[in-house]
């Protein structure tokens, strides 16, 4: 495109934005009294900073798309500035508008090179051993990483609240992965095994006095249980359908938990659900009648975090399980009929494979898992109600799986730090840290269109010398 | 025919849905036979080989497999009992190396077998020995056939069902693949059950064949006696062939 062109197209896209923001952004209506009723606030000059940055945004895209490195580069530094400057724009928020514009703009226009630049460095014989090297011990290292997090300076109160929540998710990305990256059955409704062993552990350890390590493979098992009892009749429908009635299946059991009242206590929750314990002994500064804490036990002073670090150790164990269990499970033939029933339900029908069977055993082993995170989360909270497992919390763990690249176990990790990391990291951003979230998010689909981690480790492979990755 | 039949089709109907695509077709299969069913487009051909596997299920008449009664049973039930099916169009497994999809192929076998039969496909057709890492996806058209084939031979079927194996080859090609096929059958005694457009390549292949036309069996006899036959020759083989 010509820069006439290019300034056309930025123009029209200008005067769209300019023609859609003067309704929402132009005019607000204030109320300017009872007795006067409503009246009309211009806003010009905001929606002009908008059209302005819009235009050249446009403009920069257009020139980054025509190879025209430097200025598009140039425009964006210009609009990080404008942004970042202590000039008075009408709000904050068009600060950010501007900034995060720039932002996208010296991204594009960077990618291209930098994505040329890494090609061609793996090219290099050098490169090509570094990137071998980079796979095989990346997910040793980040298991590494993991494992001694609770002994480096980083790991306060807050530090360590975060990383049980990310390995939650990092758990129920694994688990969903099974049904949804591995065995291909999309599932919408997955927070209702979350729910179902959230719930089994919090009735079974208030009413019965269970302890945690005795329920939690109770509350896997009731999990799995329901998960057959939806796959049966459901495993028939493909696709769009399976979808829609896993979405409603993951309503039904969020209403029947909230209306169960004499059960479930209803919308209240249930409160002072037991933590998990070591070898009997609890977590807590004073003993409860009949048993010693775990600080008396080890004879070191009480400190709240010992809690935390607990509980990080047995989500991190809880996910390791789950990630190897599935890794073995690719290996045998029933996983590796999920995979093969992913990609040709017909072709495994002519196999002698039972497509009923094979969706059904990656169900329940999916919900399993679920349903052990799920007590974990009953445990960590101590307190729970159905307002923790809202449809939202499917699509997060959905999006979880599919932004880190269907069936790639490292990168459902990397996908749940960013997904529910970055929420967190950006608090201080405000109002605006979903909308920084959500760029994060368009900003992964645009340059990783399959996921961050697209590649697919063969399962096995001929040759011993070149043993399978960890996928 | 004195002997009983591998696979025994009698009066089948089939329909979609209210159309009706088979109209009582019979059809019988001896062991270690090569028989073809060839037809024009539209003609039922693979609407009979996929109502043998069950899926879509004849509303009349009866499959047989050695005597025991096929009609009601599930595709996979079918498969259990020594039928292998290379379906229209491959579907191959595409994100699947190549020795996945064989492995795939393997579901139903003994797993001591495996080695051996893994070396039987890749010395009847070296290509796949050659790209056994390889995804299936990336493979050209000819090696998915022989791959969708070797998958097929990993269950150790006592019949083998191929439907269309030429569709969309180059002539060359569909020239190998029915070479190994005869050679299936003659160095391995497979039974094969073969549905064709190309009547040119299946009917010099097949000890019998069959021409189906609107859902019924129009003609039937030795391959080379169809082969000879105005009425075939006229329908299915004038205007040149591969």
């Amino acid at each position: 495109m010509r820069l006439p062109a290019m300034l056309k197209d930025a123009g029209l896209t200008a005067f769209v934005a300019a023609a859609l923001g003067i309704f929402i952004v132009g005019f607000r209506t204030v109320d300017v009294g009872s007795s006067k009723g409503l009246s009309f606030d211009y806003h010009f000059a905001d929606l002009a900073v908008a059209v302005v940055t819009i235009f050249l945004g446009r403009l920069g895209l257009s020139l980054a798309a025509a190879g025209l490195r430097w200025p598009a580069i140039a425009l964006g530094a210009v609009m990080v500035a404008a942004g970042a400057s202590p000039l008075t724009l009408p709000s904050g928020f068009l600060h950010w508008f501007v900034a995060l514009g720039g932002v996208l703009l010296l991204i594009r226009a960077v990618w291209p090179w930098a994505n040329d630049a890494v090609t061609l460095a793996t090219r290099t014989p050098s490169g090509v051993a570094l990137k071998d090297a980079g796979t095989k011990w990346f997910g040793w290292l980040l298991l590494a990483g993991a494992v001694l997090l609770p002994f480096t300076p980083v790991a306060d109160q807050k530090t360590m609240d975060l990383a049980v929540l990310i390995l939650t998710y990092v758990m129920l990305g694994w688990g969903l992965n099974i049904v949804v990256g591995l065995a291909g059955l999309l599932d919408l409704g997955y927070v209702a095994f979350y729910a179902v062993g959230a719930y089994a552990y919090a009735l079974l350890s208030t009413q019965h006095g269970l302890g945690f390590w005795t329920v939690l493979p109770l509350a896997g098992m009731m999990a799995a249980l329901f998960g057959v009892l939806l796959g049966f009749p459901v495993l028939r429908l493909r696709g769009d359908y399976l979808a829609i009635v896993t979405l409603g299946f993951g309503e039904i059991i969020r209403l029947v938990i909230l209306n169960w009242v004499d059960l479930t206590n209803g919308p209240a929750g249930i409160g002072s659900i037991p933590g998990p314990t070591l070898f009997g002994a609890v977590f807590a500064e004073t003993p409860p009648a009949g048993k010693q804490t775990v600080s008396q036990m080890l004879g070191i002073s009480f400190d709240g975090i010992h809690r935390l670090i607990f509980l990080y150790y047995i989500i991190l164990v809880l996910a390791l399980i789950t990630n190897l269990f599935t890794q073995r499970m690719r290996r045998l033939p029933v996983g590796r009929a999920w995979e093969a029933l992913r990609e040709d339900e017909t072709a495994c029908r002519a196999l002698g494979i039972n497509p009923t069977n094979t969706k059904l055993t990656a169900f329940a082993i999916g919900a399993m898992f679920a349903g052990f995170a799920g007590s974990f989360f009953a445990a960590k909270q101590r307190f729970i109600s159905p307002e923790s497992f809202v449809f939202i919390e499917s699509a997060i763990i959905l999006a979880i799986v599919v932004l880190g690249g269907m069936g790639s176990q490292i990168g459902v990790v990397l996908a749940a730090v960013l997904l529910i990391g970055l929420p967190e990291w950006f608090r201080d951003l405000g109002n605006y840290r979903m909308l920084a979230f959500g760029l994060a998010m368009v900003l992964i689909m645009v340059f990783r269109p399959r996921g961050l981690v697209a590649h697919r480790e063969p399962s096995l492979r001929l040759h011993p010398n070149r043993p399978a990755g960890g996928g | 025919m004195a002997e009983q039949p591998m696979l025994a089709v009698a009066g089948v109907t089939t329909f979609y849905g209210a159309i009706q695509a088979l109209h009582g077709v019979d059809l019988e299969v001896a062991r270690g036979e090569i028989v073809a069913l060839i037809g024009a487009n539209g003609a039922g051909k693979s609407t009979l080989l996929m109502t043998i596997c069950g899926s879509p299920r004849a509303s009349g008449g009866a499959v047989r497999l050695d005597g025991e009664d096929i009609t009601a049973l599930p595709t996979h039930e079918i498969v259990r009992r020594g039928v292998a099916q290379v379906p229209e169009g491959r579907r191959i497994f595409p994100r699947m190396s190549v020795f996945e999809n064989l492995q795939m192929g393997a579901t139903l076998g003994v797993p001591a077998h495996f080695a051996h039969d893994l070396e039987r496909v890749f010395t009847m057709f070296p290509r796949l020995a050659e790209r056994r890492d390889q995804r299936g996806g990336t493979l050209s058209g000819g090696e998915q056939q022989m791959l969708a084939i070797g998958r097929a031979l990993m269950s150790r079927p006592r019949l083998l069902l191929l439907d269309e194996p030429s569709l969309g080859l180059a002539p060359l090609i569909v020239r190998q693949i029915f070479e190994v096929i005869g050679r299936i059958a003659r160095e391995e005694g497979v039974t094969i059950f073969l549905v064709e457009q190309n009547a040119y390549h299946a009917l010099r292949l097949a000890d019998r064949g069959y021409v189906l036309a609107n859902g019924r069996v129009r003609l039937s006899g030795a391959g080379r006696e169809l082969l000879a036959n105005a009425e075939v020759r006229a329908a299915y083989l004038e205007g040149g062939h591969a």
